[in-house]
């Protein structure tokens, strides 16, 4: 987009990255701006090694037989790669890089509330993550990323408790950085920044942090149990010491399915500010859209059973949940037609991260629809537990959330690191993610459908079943270009990237009021807001093309 | 069966595939027509209530089509019929055991008759495990500790899965069989070899051995209840509640007798967790069973009890 105001800074205007140097400046600052960068080195690394164990897995299933690995190794793989991507990769992705340097700028604040808190919750995760690493490297756990008990607390011999532990520790970050994102939105809001005034980045937040206060503790007290049955064989789980192996799957899923709104509420948030910004529009219907996230946040709280309809719960239960989880699907359903209307007689362009937003549109549909076939009682006892599942929920959580990521990180690169990515090269990333995605990942419902269970590492006897997991394999190949794509080039930008104007997209919203990249408190003086949110009209009338200096 | 889950996962097609349509032609001619011009501005729209109830109440009325569908399946599903062929599974790491109620007894494989209803009564030796056939849409979870009950009937003679689907260790992959469906003369055939008597039979060994007749007295003078006719008929408990007993219950009482006391008898039986197998336990169960079939009494109040028995059965299941 070529609307910028071109004002190319003097060089070297202070700023949050340059204001200190040094190691020591990094570890112990409390700039939001900062740990959030420091987030995003350590999210990405996982990523990184999460993204390994995939291809490895991908590799495994390109023939039926167990060649690659053994399937004690295969079982390890799919293993990590979920706990990794999960707990270490999309819970903390986008709440805390672009959570934590937006939230503050967005509406209008200095920092967070609590800075230090925020800091110790990136040493929690690094922490976790150490401990996590650890326990990789010294043999791995083999229950899948779900801890089944009895299986796990009784019959596996690998490291469950260390692993555990990590997502135990790791958990503390996550709910401190949603306490700080709903004291902070509650309490630092510049004046005339009124709740209807809030960026839909904020609303999603805000639903997102609610979750992970209220949701994490479960799984902490899940996995306490699960140590403690391990190690001091209580009967808790396992039903030879009187335990129920039942209740393990009500607790795990209590915290594991609202953490998928966790992932996909963030990602929703993006969406709308990149939409309203490149349709040069107001979104549609801005307080539906808005309570459409705390509606899934707390619709999300009661649909956990969905996951167990053939555990052995009753009949009625079953019912019931079903019912909740289409429910549930309403909000979602109502975002997605505003995200489109939105786009009607607007002044459409199609930058970067616009494209991201279209491939969101596109993989959030087809993972939102697929999950109305796994709420349907009736289909979920055929394709539940196969690779039906396996492609519904990448196509939210990679599909829908890393698509979304991976928009906000275009979107704000240049108030980040105040240098432009290269267009060109973006644009080619998110067509070639949208590409590998759904070669990766439709073939999986086909499979699924077909009765290839998931967690196999052979399927020799069912030689049926290759072909489709070869274009699976190949999807894979391309979407991990796609995903090194950015990191090279983000990477490259840094020192080659045309230095960044204020705000390069003419965008709304008061984090584009700030210099790229910020200052280390980001406003001169605190801004006075008297205009609603997605003001492009105002940005846009040829009238005003300076929006009022705050 | 495989023609009910299809017929709704063709209609969740057709309306999957029309919102798809709907939203991308939506996406894609929006994104065309109002392409960025220059000088021609965005046109702001703030939103329409109406709208918004139009889109959250149909889509809303079209997901009750579908619960309301796929609820009717999965009863179907989850309630066998009476009278249906029994096969006990017993799962372990890393296979399928599974036995006729006529005593035949299968590993990874079973060979059930065409057109007749069969009954999987399921338990595990050890982690969870999950029955799935593929081709009949049908899957289960097997848990240690109790009961689960899967069902149906094959229509077309053939070889099929049989899946491990819930992951269960090492070999968890390996952990498949096959299904085979025959003509009834064929099966009737494989029938008559291998069998080492019927599984009642092999229960009331066990139920001997075990000297459960000393207090489960057939004159109902015992210290126990009298176990005739009992299967399949309301108990009424010491605690004031009426539990059915099926399968469940019968286990229950014998791994943990205090749980549930009949009404006017004394928790006095000793638990025999640990003393007997999985594979005794169905042979006890059977046996159980088939001092109901004997007895015309027993027979009647089976028949009595609401289609649903299973439903609640699977509900008790939870506590």
């Amino acid at each position: 987009m070529s609307m910028a105001t071109p004002t190319i800074q003097p060089v070297e205007r202070e700023n949050y990255l340059n204001k200190h140097y040094g190691v020591g400046s990094w570890l112990l600052t409390t700039d939001h701006k900062r740990i959030a960068l420091l987030y995003l080195i350590s999210i990405t690394f996982f990523f990184f090694i999460g993204g390994f164990f995939a291809l490895l897995i991908r590799l495994e299933l390109l023939t039926p037989a167990s060649d690659l690995v053994q399937a004690d190794t295969y079982n390890k793989l799919f293993t990590m790669h979920g706990m990794v991507m999960i707990f270490f990769f999309l819970v903390p992705s986008i709440p805390a890089v672009l959570g934590n340097f937006l939230v503050p700028m967005m509406i209008g604040a200095k920092d967070l509330a609590f800075p230090r808190i925020n800091l110790l919750s990136w040493y929690l995760y690094i922490i976790g993550g150490v401990m996590m690493l650890h326990c990789m490297l010294t043999g791995g756990v083999d229950t899948g990323w779900t801890f089944y008990a009895p299986f796990s607390t009784a019959f596996t011999n690998t490291k469950i408790i260390e692993a555990g532990l990590a997502i135990f520790v790791a958990g503390f970050s996550s709910i401190l950085t949603g306490l700080n994102f709903v004291v902070t939105i509650h309490r630092m809001r510049a004046p005339g920044m009124t709740w209807s005034r809030l960026p839909l980045f904020i609303w999603a937040h805000y639903a997102t942090s609610i979750i992970q206060i209220l949701g994490t503790p479960v799984i902490a007290i899940t996995i306490v149990l699960v140590a403690a049955e391990r190690a001091l064989h209580l009967g808790i789980f396992d039903p030879k010491l009187g335990g129920d192996p039942l209740l393990f799957q009500h607790l795990f899923w209590f915290y594991s399915h609202p953490a998928v709104y966790i992932m996909i509420l963030p990602s929703m948030g993006i969406i709308s500010e990149i939409i309203a910004c490149y349709s040069r529009k107001r979104i549609f219907g801005y307080s539906f859209v808005a309570f459409s996230s705390i509606a899934i946040a707390v619709f999300g709280f009661l649909v956990w059973a969905h996951h167990m309809f053939v555990a052995g719960i009753s009949v009625y239960a079953a019912l019931l949940f079903s019912l909740l989880s289409y429910a549930v699907a309403v909000p979602s359903a109502v975002k997605v037609f505003n995200w489109t209307a939105t786009l009607y007689k607007g002044s459409i362009h199609y930058d970067a991260p616009m494209l991201y937003a279209f491939g969101f549109l596109g993989l959030f549909t087809i993972g939102g629809l697929t999950g109305l076939f796994l709420a349907a009682l009736g289909i979920d006892v055929h394709v539940t537990d196969t690779y039906f599942v396996v492609a519904h929920f990448h196509y939210i959580m990679v599909g829908g959330a890393v698509m979304g990521y991976l928009g906000g990180m275009h979107f704000w690169w240049p108030k980040i690191s105040g240098r432009m990515y290269p267009e060109g090269w973006a644009k080619l990333a998110a067509l070639i993610v949208f590409i590998g995605f759904n070669l990766t990942f439709f073939p999986q419902f086909l499979l699924g459908y077909m009765g290839m269970p998931r967690r196999y590492a052979d399927y020799s006897h069912m030689p049926e079943f290759q072909i489709l997991n070869v274009f699976s394999t190949a999807g894979a190949t391309i979407l991990g270009v796609g995903y090194l794509l950015p990191m090279i080039y983000f990477l490259w930008s840094m020192r080659y990237g045309k230095p960044a104007p204020d705000n390069p997209w003419n965008a709304a919203g008061l984090e584009w009021k700030t210099p790229s990249p910020p200052t280390t408190f980001n406003f001169e003086q605190e801004p006075i807001v008297t205009w609603e949110a997605y003001n492009y009209d105002e940005l846009d009338a040829p009238h005003k093309q300076e929006v009022p200096v705050v | 069966m495989a023609g009910n889950v299809d017929a709704l996962y063709i209609f969740l097609i057709i309306v999957s595939g029309l919102m798809t349509l709907l939203i991308f032609t939506a996406v894609v001619y929006f994104a065309a027509r109002y392409r960025h011009r220059r000088g021609v501005l965005a046109e702001q729209i703030e939103g329409s209530t109406p709208l918004e109830l139009t889109w959250s109440i149909i889509p809303l009325g079209v997901f009750m089509v579908i619960f309301i569908w796929g609820a009717v399946v999965y009863f179907k599903e989850r309630t066998p019929p009476r009278d249906s062929t029994e096969i006990y599974v017993v799962a372990k790491q890393w296979m399928w055991k599974l036995e006729h109620a006529e005593g035949q007894r299968e590993i990874n494989e079973l060979h059930v008759p065409v057109d007749r209803d069969v009954k999987m009564i399921m338990t595990s030796q050890d982690v969870i495990h999950s029955f799935y056939i593929p081709a009949f849409r049908i899957k289960q979870d097997v848990v240690p500790g109790r009961y689960t009950v899967a069902w149906f009937r094959a229509t077309k003679p053939g070889t099929y899965h049989l899946f491990c689907a819930e992951y269960c260790g090492t070999q968890h992959s390996g952990m498949i069989g096959s299904i085979v469906v025959m003509p009834p003369a064929q099966y009737e055939a494989w029938m008559s070899g291998g069998s080492t008597g019927p599984l009642s039979a092999s229960g009331e060994k066990v139920f001997a051995e075990l000297g459960c007749a000393t207090c489960h007295r057939s004159d109902a003078q015992g210290r126990g209840p009298n176990l005739q006719g009992l299967f399949g008929t309301p108990v009424k408990l010491e605690d004031g509640r009426t539990v059915v007993a099926d399968e469940n219950y019968v286990r229950e009482s014998i791994l943990d007798p205090g749980a549930k006391i009949v009404a006017g008898f004394k928790p006095v039986m000793p638990t025999f967790q640990g003393l007997v197998s999985e594979e005794q336990l169905n042979a006890l169960v059977a046996y159980v069973k088939s001092l109901s079939k004997s007895a015309p009494a027993g027979a009647s109040s089976a028949a009595a009890t609401p289609p649903s028995t299973n439903a609640v059965t699977q509900g008790s299941q939870v506590q």
